[in-house]
């Protein structure tokens, strides 16, 4: 028999996300029901979410979700963070032992603020220190894992159906003001803790269903900017591509998706002469951040959510619309399971960013 | 007699076997997105209500589909013969590589719709759709009519971008105003005449019936045909010889 990652299957995986417009809270019951509808798309061999608003007695400080292969590997990790940051307060994630979900590694947690100390002396920007201290520890320290470093937010993810992941982190317990959600079908590559998605870089969090012909390309341009791209999986440079456009270039998320999911040449030749120049600038400038291949994403973040398909939609995308939510799945199945009653249905065109934010937010 | 099923909480294997069990006609109630509802069937009618998930009526042999909701992905996946309708609208790829029988979509389809229709002798697979079409209608279509409606369409033309890619049979009736232009250099338009559409008549006549739309209103309004271009065929293959 061939092994994970020597066989190859054409199929699915599944996403779906939620976001309250009015900043209402929503239970990650939902979210696990919505994802739970597409199954089929998944084959237990990973399941994530990422829930937004979830931790709003610690809004302040960065919530850092770990993974450790043993307790060796832990004390490293501690005594890094007590160098860098000062964490005030630290426990396991809470976890429900249920037959679905086994081998999992020890999954900690760590609210923490930078060392102004330390942050000054690196003359770096709060943001920036975060990114560079997760990085560190990622590529760095052995058997320590850190899959989630964004503020009052978190990525909770496995190996195993969806359904079962939420389930496991007990996200019946959370509430939040957007959820994401993925189940995985892995085709080229193996099904691991550290793989299952979301793949998130402060509070920036992608799940994707697709798979990138330009991964190599993009991970060649991204690692020159200090990225490392060690996951064993597609879906992580688009993170990184993501905060590298938006946090460090400034681009905003629609420019963003004018990059990764450029218009054909044909296409902007034909747009009037603004738009043209301002679509061949992007175009020519982030060439080496083009996605090709079929995707289909969410993209969540502080204050919103996008969804985006690639510009020639080889994935499904729906989007579903009430007054105080808004809806983004693989397949209306999934809306239709947790909101029966739509104000709106629709269908994204391929390349065409859906972008939401709430009342009053301020733009990423 | 009709068999009612409930499909809450059931998975796609076990609402399938209930629907191929059923010796005669079914109604499936509460469909939440399950697959391949109705594939290969013939000799009976099946009604849904709710969401019909994807592959809804793959190698479809003869049955008669109505689905009171939207349907997903690739309905209609290689159809051989039967009526599949949709009170709704559908999803990408709708009447994927379809080739016989007939699809009818009251609203919208998304990308890709006809993709790989094919032909043969009387077998003649027809694609209505009564809203707009996404980009790639038609894509590689080798036989077979679809029919866009345009209705409610405030676009010039009632489907995006690169209608017909690839095409070299077929024939794909659109109604609007204007010659659509823009198409791929192996796709060639011209309006309707009158042979056209007394071909496409009895189609349009059948979406009437089905959605209760105004046949004299909606064939009174121009239509252009699209079909290869014989002077700049599409060359390419997708093998090499």
């Amino acid at each position: 028999m061939k092994r994970e990652g020597e066989v190859r299957i054409p199929s699915g995986c599944a996403i779906s996300g939620v976001f309250s417009r009015d900043g209402g809270a929503i239970g990650g019951e939902v979210m696990i029901r919505s994802i739970e509808t597409m199954h089929g798309r998944s084959n237990g061999l990973g399941g994530g979410f990422a829930g937004y608003g979830i931790y709003p007695q610690y809004r302040e400080y960065y919530a850092f979700h770990v993974f450790f292969d043993d307790a060796a590997a832990k004390e490293p990790f501690e005594r890094f963070l007590e160098r860098h940051f000062d964490v005030v307060n630290l426990s396991k994630i809470p976890t429900r032992k249920i037959p679905e979900i086994v081998g999992e590694p020890l999954i900690w947690r760590y609210f923490v603020q930078p060392l102004p100390t330390r942050l000054s002396a690196s003359q770096l920007d709060e943001r920036e220190y975060v990114v560079r201290c997760v990085t560190r520890i990622n590529t760095e320290m052995e058997g320590a894992y850190v899959f989630s470093c964004g503020k009052n937010m978190g990525v909770f993810k496995a190996v195993g159906y969806p359904e079962d992941v939420g389930r496991f982190y007990r996200l019946d317990e959370y509430e939040g003001t957007c959820w994401t959600a993925h189940g995985r079908y892995p085709t080229n590559t193996p099904g691991w803790w550290g793989g299952a998605h979301p793949f998130s870089i402060l509070d920036l969090s992608i799940v994707h269903n697709g798979e990138i012909s330009s991964y190599d390309a993009n991970r060649r341009f991204i690692e020159m900017f200090g990225y490392k791209c060690s996951l064993l999986t597609d879906t992580e440079v688009i993170a990184y591509l993501f905060d590298y456009l938006v946090r460090r270039q400034g681009l905003s998320l629609e420019e963003t998706a004018n990059v990764i999911a450029a218009p054909f040449w044909s296409t902007i030749e034909a747009k009037p002469k603004e738009e043209r120049e301002r679509l061949t600038y992007l175009r020519n400038v982030f060439s080496g951040l083009l996605i090709t291949g079929p995707f289909s994403i969410l993209v969540g973040f502080e204050g919103g959510m996008m969804a985006l398909n690639d510009r020639l939609k080889l994935r499904s995308m729906v989007v579903g619309e009430t007054e105080s939510r808004v809806y983004m799945a693989s397949e209306e199945c999934a809306i239709r399971a947790v909101e029966p009653n739509l104000d709106r249905v629709w269908s994204p065109r391929g390349g065409e960013p859906v972008i939401v934010r709430r009342n009053g937010g301020e733009e990423l | 007699m009709t068999i009612s099923i409930d499909a809450a909480g059931k998975d796609f294997k076990t609402l399938g076997e209930l629907v191929r069990a059923a010796g005669g006609d079914v109604e499936i109630k509460n469909c939440l997105g399950q697959r391949y509802l109705g594939a290969g069937a013939r000799g009976k009618k099946i009604t849904i209500q709710g969401v019909a998930g994807n592959a809804l009526g793959a190698y479809l042999d003869g049955a008669e589909i109505t689905v009171f909701g939207n349907a997903q992905e690739a309905v209609g996946d290689t159809m051989n013969r039967g009526l599949i309708c949709i009170h709704g609208s559908s999803g990408d790829a709708t009447g994927y590589a379809m080739r016989g029988g007939e699809i009818y979509v009251q609203g919208d389809a998304g990308y890709r719709a006809g993709i790989h229709m094919k032909a043969y002798g009387d077998q003649v697979p027809v694609l209505v759709i009564g809203g707009s079409a996404g980009s790639f209608l038609g894509e590689y279509q080798a036989g077979g009519v679809i029919v866009v409606l345009g209705i409610g369409c405030e676009r010039r033309y009632p489907f995006n971008y690169f209608c017909g890619a690839g095409m070299h049979g077929g024939k794909i009736y659109v109604r609007c105003r204007e010659v659509p232009s823009g198409l791929p250099e192996q796709v060639a338009a011209r309006p309707a005449a009158e042979a056209d559409l007394e071909e496409i008549r009895p189609y349009v006549r059948r979406y009437c019936g089905l959605f209760g739309a105004d046949e004299a209103g909606l064939m009174a309004h121009p239509f252009y045909v699209l079909s290869p271009n014989t002077q700049n065929p599409y060359k390419q293959l997708y093998t090499s010889l």
